[in-house]
């Protein structure tokens, strides 16, 4: 390719400044104290402190799960501190309250909150590292029955609601990550849709991680109650810092009879630096229970960001003619790993999920997609479509598929596809020899390559998600 | 416009070009004829800018640029388009896509504002229809499913957008039918004027029937053997390369 590397100067991670603010930190390490001292700031109930110890002791006897396929050091749990908050006397009660400093912040993500205010469409809740700064729109959509709060809140406010269904998808001994997010986790998102209410606008959480040495645990809890519709978005950010910063995240999806959950991520945590320095850990459990008839969840993710990502958002289709969507681009370049991909347990007659990934590797970067679908005993005509596609950039990256099919019922009807194809030096100098520079043609190829994914975003998500994937890949063509 | 001296040209280790030397002034419409093997393609590529054909001599300077060190995009940027021999298919890309991102880059190089969307699309529905091409194909991604006419079709209608200065076609009438051969060769002769210039590769004497060259030149291994009017490509048709190749002989 004609473009020299030297000539391109590195993109520098856009988002990696520093908010200097005052801040409430816990001091690193973990162990029954730090939870209790979590709990009493959250100001919680003892049900819900009783639930995080039993978790945390649960958590000590479990191991880091080892069958992923990533390499990191060892994990330090007790050198995190597990609480960082900015120094707020009073929780803002408008947009007009919060700190200048922190809605600089915002701006400077292209977040403004000002905006966010007037822009129509979108509902924003702020997750500034463990505290949740200001929900928007939370009137607006109270007027007809939604909630959308942060989980701190809905602890306080619709204490039935949360108890119900926090732990409902994913029990707090699920699995290592879950076990410790359920222990120490201090704010995310709630969301909950009345019977037959169709969301009127987006819903969306914008997470920041800004602190020093703190890992960020939330949780997303969404409800959908019979026939009701809902569009979530949450997209993610960090600062550039030297050292590794955990991020264990657990969303729980719920959707009754007729409902729909549309659940798009996108996920630009720090990646490190391009000789693997730094960079977030992203160890998250994301799962929906289509509970109900003909109900709907559909999981959309663009994984740009991250040193590790290690994800499978499900899920678990009870209720007959249920369906679920998978769709996914995860893209590693430098030293960026990532092993993500889905499950869909098929239970309910009817059944329907379909995957579509698209993976894309460059610079050393290692992509895996891992993958499960079961169909139960009693799962009559349950149908699979899978495609599972992956895109190597340069010899130094590797891309890697395991699928796991499980069928115990003899009327499934299963497909899948894979493939695994190197960007053609033909394709980019056609489009060269079009006036584009190199850099530019890998983005276009790329953006074409992952289509069928972002044609499943909400449309201002999709155009910035091919700017990223764009910014993401800067740096990539030597 | 494009001044070609004594170009020597190797890919890995194998010298293909051997020496060529070749002036075309705006206006001008050039076929370059020869067997196969001759070298008419990389011929094509190395002025579009393949990296891996390398220039060991010689010189190709372009609207008084040296062309050799100019990157392919700037190339296109300056007014070089090429028509492919073999299109290249990228899927998940809008034709459109592809073609006003083309189009912006070219702007932006010349210091001009990106095009309005509107008038894009006036622009290129205007041109589709001079290359009966059906408006589905805007949205269609580039060449993916393309019939090979269609393919070809597609190079002569982003020629037509982009309005280059010189406009390579490298074997665009391979593969096509003589309907579409005839389509083809409107759209080339529509462009025609006295600022545009051609170079037409071809096996063939069929598509100089259509399009009628100013010169035609003979490449036999890597040189350029015979040049003359579009009588030569008439003789070539009937006494084939091998005849040149004898009468060349026999002159030495």
């Amino acid at each position: 390719m004609s473009v020299d590397i030297e000539q391109l100067a590195e993109q520098e991670y856009k988002y990696g400044f520093v908010t200097d603010i005052e801040q409430d930190i816990a001091p690193k390490g973990l162990n029954e104290d730090v939870i209790r001292m979590i709990s009493e700031k959250k100001n919680d109930p003892q049900w819900l402190l009783d639930w995080r110890l039993k978790a945390y002791n649960h958590w000590l006897t479990m191991d880091v799960p080892k069958w992923p396929n990533i390499t990191y050091p060892e994990i330090d749990f007790n050198d995190i501190s597990y609480y960082a908050a900015p120094k707020i006397k009073e929780k803002p009660k408008s947009l007009d309250d919060i700190d200048p400093e922190l809605k600089e912040t915002y701006d400077k993500l292209g977040i403004p909150l000002e905006e966010q205010k007037v822009l129509a469409g979108v509902a924003v809740d702020i997750v500034f590292d463990s505290v949740s700064l200001i929900t928007t729109f939370k009137e607006k959509l109270a007027e007809i029955g939604i909630i959308f709060c942060s989980i701190s809140e809905a602890v306080q406010e619709h204490p039935d609601l949360v108890r119900k269904y926090m732990g409902y998808v994913v029990p707090t001994h699920d699995n290592f990550y879950a076990a410790l997010n359920s222990a120490v986790f201090t704010d995310g998102s709630f969301v909950y849709i009345p019977k037959g209410v169709r969301c009127p606008m987006e819903l969306s959480t914008y997470f920041r991680i800004n602190a020093e040495n703190t890992g960020q645990f939330e949780r997303t809890l969404i409800i959908a109650e019979q026939g009701s519709y809902v569009s979530y978005l949450e997209g993610c950010t960090a600062p550039k810092r030297d050292e590794n910063q955990l991020h264990a995240a657990v969303v729980e999806l719920i959707a009754y009879d007729d409902a729909t959950i549309k659940y798009s991520t996108i996920q630009n945590w720090y990646p490190g630096d391009k000789d693997g320095k730094g960079g977030i850990y992203n160890f998250v459990t994301k799962r929906g229970r289509c509970i109900g008839k003909r109900s709907r969840i559909s999981w959309t993710q663009v994984e740009t960001g991250s040193a590790i990502t290690w994800k499978y958002p499900s899920c678990i289709l009870e209720g007959d003619n249920s369906i679920g969507e998978f769709y996914s681009v995860a893209l590693t370049n430098n030293h960026q790993q990532a092993d993500t991909g889905t499950k869909m347990i098929h239970i309910g007659k009817n059944t329907t999920s379909t995957i579509i990934t698209k993976g894309i590797s460059a610079g050393f970067g290692q992509n895996t997609y891992r993958g499960l679908v079961q169909i139960g005993k009693n799962a009559e005509n349950a149908r699979n479509y899978s495609q599972c596609d992956s895109m190597l950039i340069g010899d130094k990256c590797g891309a890697h598929t395991f699928p796991y099919i499980e069928v115990n019922n003899s009327t499934a009807q299963m497909e899948h596809e894979a493939s695994t194809s190197k960007i053609g030096e033909d394709q980019i100098f056609y489009c060269q020899q079009r006036g584009l520079s190199a850099e530019d043609a890998v983005s276009l190829i790329v953006n074409g390559f992952c289509k069928d994914v972002f044609k499943e975003l909400p449309f201002e998500f999709a155009v910035e998600a091919e700017r990223l994937l764009s910014v993401s890949l800067e740096g990539s063509v030597g | 416009m494009l001044e070609i001296k004594d170009l020597h040209v190797k890919i890995e280790d194998k010298e293909i070009l051997k020496g060529v030397t070749l002036t075309i002034n705006p206006g001008e419409v050039h076929s370059i004829m020869g067997p196969n093997g001759s070298g008419k393609s990389t011929l094509s590529q190395v002025l579009a800018g393949r990296e891996s054909y390398k220039v060991t001599s010689g010189s190709i300077t372009f609207k008084g640029k040296n062309l050799l060190e100019l990157a392919p995009e700037q190339r296109a940027c300056e007014g070089i388009f090429m028509a492919f021999q073999y299109p290249v298919e990228i899927p998940g890309v809008a034709n459109t896509y592809l073609l006003r991102e083309a189009l912006n880059s070219r702007r932006k190089y010349q210091g001009l504002e990106p095009l309005k969307h509107v008038e894009f699309i006036k622009t290129v529905k205007e041109k589709m229809k001079n290359l009966k091409i059906d408006e589905s194909m805007l949205n269609r991604s580039v060449n993916e499913g393309f019939s090979g006419g269609e393919k070809k079709r597609n190079e002569i209608f982003q020629m037509q957008v982009l309005e280059p200065e010189l406009c390579i076609l490298d074997e665009t009438d391979s593969g096509l039918d003589i309907d579409a051969l005839q389509v083809v060769a409107d759209g080339i002769n529509s462009m025609r004027n006295s600022k545009r210039s051609f170079i037409i590769i071809t096996h063939y004497q069929r598509l100089l029937n259509y399009v009628v060259p100013d010169y035609v030149h003979v490449l036999i291994d890597g040189k350029i053997e015979k040049s003359g009017n579009k009588e030569l490509a008439l003789e070539l048709e009937e006494k084939g390369y091998a005849g040149i190749g004898e009468q060349l002989q026999t002159a030495s």
